[in-house]
């Protein structure tokens, strides 16, 4: 999966999307497994970037990899209590409005209210904190003024950023990324939840879930959630009945800055221990590393002999992600350092749109543009902290080739760069004009076989082996063969 | 006559039902196999119901089962004064650890708005008889002291004559009230067991300590897919 930073326009489509599809039922209304965040901001739930409370993701000393919450050794003490578990207060309580009141309430003096409702209580409710609080830095002294990515930059930077002549933010949707290394899956005492060996799915079995709570704290995006009510945790199934009929994800199909790309990759498995151990700055890298291409032949041959049928390997070879993420290396994955390696790569935002023209002067300095790069109002530190675990290089590579790759289209398009002076500013940024074009199609222009190449997913092979429909939907994370009620 | 209802056939009648059902709730409604955890929805009360109790109960109920399995060491170490009392004490306070901890999940349940939203009857009737059952034997300690010895000697045989399906009562039947009221509500408790959430004990998830760490399921068969074409 890749999402286009530059593009969201945050609307929040996506996630009223896949809250009607999948999240109107009780237990599950506070439950957003698709959000968008303004950054900077706390985000949702409050502060989930904040491993020191919620001790999510994996830790390593180089030779060892640990899961921070509740690991082997530590389910035990923890099984009655898990101590980095984030309650409701953490999430909002979520509500509605008794809107009858409207229509129902006697003729009077005053003009009848829709008071909020409790929907887990059904009482009259104070309305403390909703999802999405802090959208376009509303409330900012209070929330963006708490983003635990601010760390890494100087007072005098933080305090750039809050001018209100400079004021930067950004949209982060964000989706469970179905992890390579998920800490979900690895804290599961239950052995409940797994990863889908097709596509990389993963899920959580509803008939083994026991409201252990472990993946709570394990997952470091907090994209699992726990339905208070059926007492057991549900997340993001990547609308895998939609992929298994040729359809994409209703959050990605319904996108409207169509930001969202959808594709798969051939990865070596055996890789990916090994790169978890690697220092913060490497991470990137290390990732990127376990991504094979899928045109190599050896690569082909290798995944034919492990059984990867020839339909999934041809849309591996078309996949919209290996270019964004490997070729291209635009996309870069959401804190790397949690090491869970996530499959969701973001294309880190131009911030501002920078001009090629001042006034009537157009720019002839390509060093200079670039420099603007370093000089954007989101500190490029902050960037670095979010896509590449504090490595800006790997942010600077992406922002210079976006811009080169804007620079360029303005020579074709406009026509008043000089051609000299774009191909100078694409070689800076490791570009060709070949990709540049290619970029830019991809990035501007898609249609929805561009942006979504789904594999052809078999659903009736897969389906043959389910004995029983009714008993795989459940242990696919959504739906239950019982009414889903306590006892 | 009483005595054998009571300590000869309900510990067979309840057995029954707690196999039977248990099993057959596994097989068709595997879905309620939950904890039904809600620290979701109170975070800090939690910690002081659920944590004491949990410790508690489960060395409560780790005495009571090196009683019945083996009574002798029990009662050998039990020859010296200064252990019994040592072992007594011991017992005693992990008793009120559980009774503190229920205290407040009961509070916890009745006080909070919240989570009286998630409290359903069956909960009700665990804690009830959970109350009863710790408080008679707290009772028992007090008033009929040395417990972890007579424990051994009289009750120990008893059960053991159940497990042989040959029922001597006579070892319970000379017994007082209180203890008597401890033994049959903890066959109620058993009874009632398999119909609420305390199923969860039954699935404490073991493997985890000795499975690989990630969990990857294929649902093609790969080796047929590549045959096929
Ligand atoms: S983002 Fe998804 S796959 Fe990754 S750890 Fe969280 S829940 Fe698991
Ligand atoms: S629908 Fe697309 S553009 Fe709108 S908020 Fe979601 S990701 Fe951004």
């Amino acid at each position: 999966m890749v999402f286009h930073l530059d593009k969201c326009i945050g609307c929040h489509t996506c996630s009223v999307a896949c809250k009607n599809v999948w999240t109107d039922r009780e237990g599950t209304d506070y439950m957003w497994w698709n959000n968008v965040e303004t950054k900077p901001g706390t985000g949702f739930p409050t502060k989930w970037e904040d491993q020191e409370s919620y001790k999510g993701g994996w830790k390593t000393d180089g030779e060892k990899l640990e899961l921070r919450s509740t690991s082997k050794k530590k389910i035990i003490p923890n099984i009655f209590h898990n101590p980095s578990q984030p309650s409701l207060d953490d999430y909002y309580e979520p509500w509605t409005y008794n809107y009858d009141e409207l229509f129902n309430a006697p003729e009077g003096d005053d003009q009848p209210v829709a008071r909020p409702i409790s929907m887990i209580t059904g009482e009259p409710m104070e309305i403390e904190a909703g999802p999405n609080w802090d959208d376009d830095l509303g409330g900012s002294e209070v929330y963006a003024a708490n983003d635990p990515n601010l760390d890494v930059l100087s007072d005098e930077q933080q305090q750039q950023m809050k001018a209100i002549e400079r004021m930067v933010m950004f949209y982060l949707p964000r989706i469970c990324n179905h992890c390579l290394n998920p800490s979900c899956v690895a804290a599961c005492p239950s052995g409940a939840m797994y990863k889908r060996g097709e596509d990389g799915i993963v899920l959580i079995n509803q008939d083994r879930c026991r409201a252990w709570r472990s993946c709570i704290s394990a997952c470091p995006y907090k994209k699992t959630y726990y339905n208070w009510s059926t007492g057991k945790s549900e997340k993001c199934i990547l609308c895998f009945p939609r992929l298994e009929a040729g359809e994409a994800p209703a959050c990605f199909h319904s996108c409207v800055g169509r930001i969202r790309y959808l594709g798969n990759v051939l990865y070596d498995a055996d890789r990916i221990k090994e790169a978890a151990l690697r220092p913060d700055d490497e991470l990137v890298e290390a990732q990127r590393d376990t991504i094979l291409d899928p045109h190599d032949p050896a690569v082909i041959a290798a995944a034919q002999a492990s059984g990867i049928p020839d339909g999934v390997i041809e849309s591996a070879q078309k996949s919209p992600v290996y270019r964004f993420a490997k070729e291209w290396k635009l996309g870069l994955p959401l804190h790397v350092e949690y090491r869970t390696f996530p499959m969701l790569f973001y294309v880190p935002p131009l911030l501002p749109v920078m001009s090629i023209s001042d006034g009537d002067i157009v720019r002839s300095d390509v060093d200079e543009l670039f420099a603007e790069v370093e000089k954007a109002r989101a500190p490029i530190e902050y960037l670095g902290k979010l896509f590449s675990a504090g490595n800006v290089g790997k942010v600077r590579y992406a922002l210079r080739k976006q811009l080169a790759v804007r620079i360029w289209r303005r020579h074709v398009t406009v026509g008043d760069v000089a051609e000299e002076m774009a191909k100078k500013a694409l070689a800076e940024a490791d570009c060709t004009p070949e990709q540049a074009d290619e970029i830019y199609r991809l990035s501007a222009l898609a249609t929805w076989d561009d942006r979504f190449v789904i594999p052809p997913f078999q659903r009736e092979m897969a389906m043959e082996m389910m004995t029983d429909p009714h008993e795989h939907r459940a242990s696919a994370g959504f739906g239950s063969r019982e009414e889903p009620r306590r006892s | 006559m009483n005595d054998f209802i009571m300590f000869g056939v309900l510990p067979y009648v309840v057995a029954t039902v707690f196999l039977i059902v248990t099993i057959l709730r596994y097989r068709t409604k595997a879905f309620s196999y939950s904890s039904l955890s809600s620290q979701f929805l109170e975070n800090q009360q939690h910690f002081w119901g659920s944590v004491p109790f949990h410790y508690g109960i489960l060395v409560v109920l780790l005495g009571h089962t090196l009683g019945f399995l083996m009574p002798e060491m029990i009662l050998s170490w039990n020859a010296a004064p200064l252990r019994l009392m040592l072992l007594e004490v011991t017992g005693i306070a992990f008793a009120v650890l559980t009774l503190v901890g229920l205290a407040n999940i009961v509070l916890r349940r009745l006080t909070r708005p919240l989570m009286r939203e998630v409290t359903t009857l069956g909960d009700w009737v665990v804690y009830l008889l959970l109350l009863v059952q710790v408080l008679t034997g707290i009772g028992v300690a007090v008033f009929h002291g040395w417990g972890s010895s007579w424990f051994a000697t009289n009750l120990t045989p008893w059960l053991w004559s159940l497990v042989k399906l040959s029922p001597d009562v006579t070892y319970v039947a000379p017994l007082p009230f209180l203890v008597k009221l401890h033994i049959t509500n903890a066959f109620l408790l058993v009874g009632f067991f398999p119909f609420t959430r305390l199923v969860h004990i039954l699935v404490v998830p073991n493997p985890y300590l000795w499975r690989r760490t990630q969990v990857v399921i294929w649902n093609w068969d790969r080796s047929r897919l590549r045959d096929v074409d």
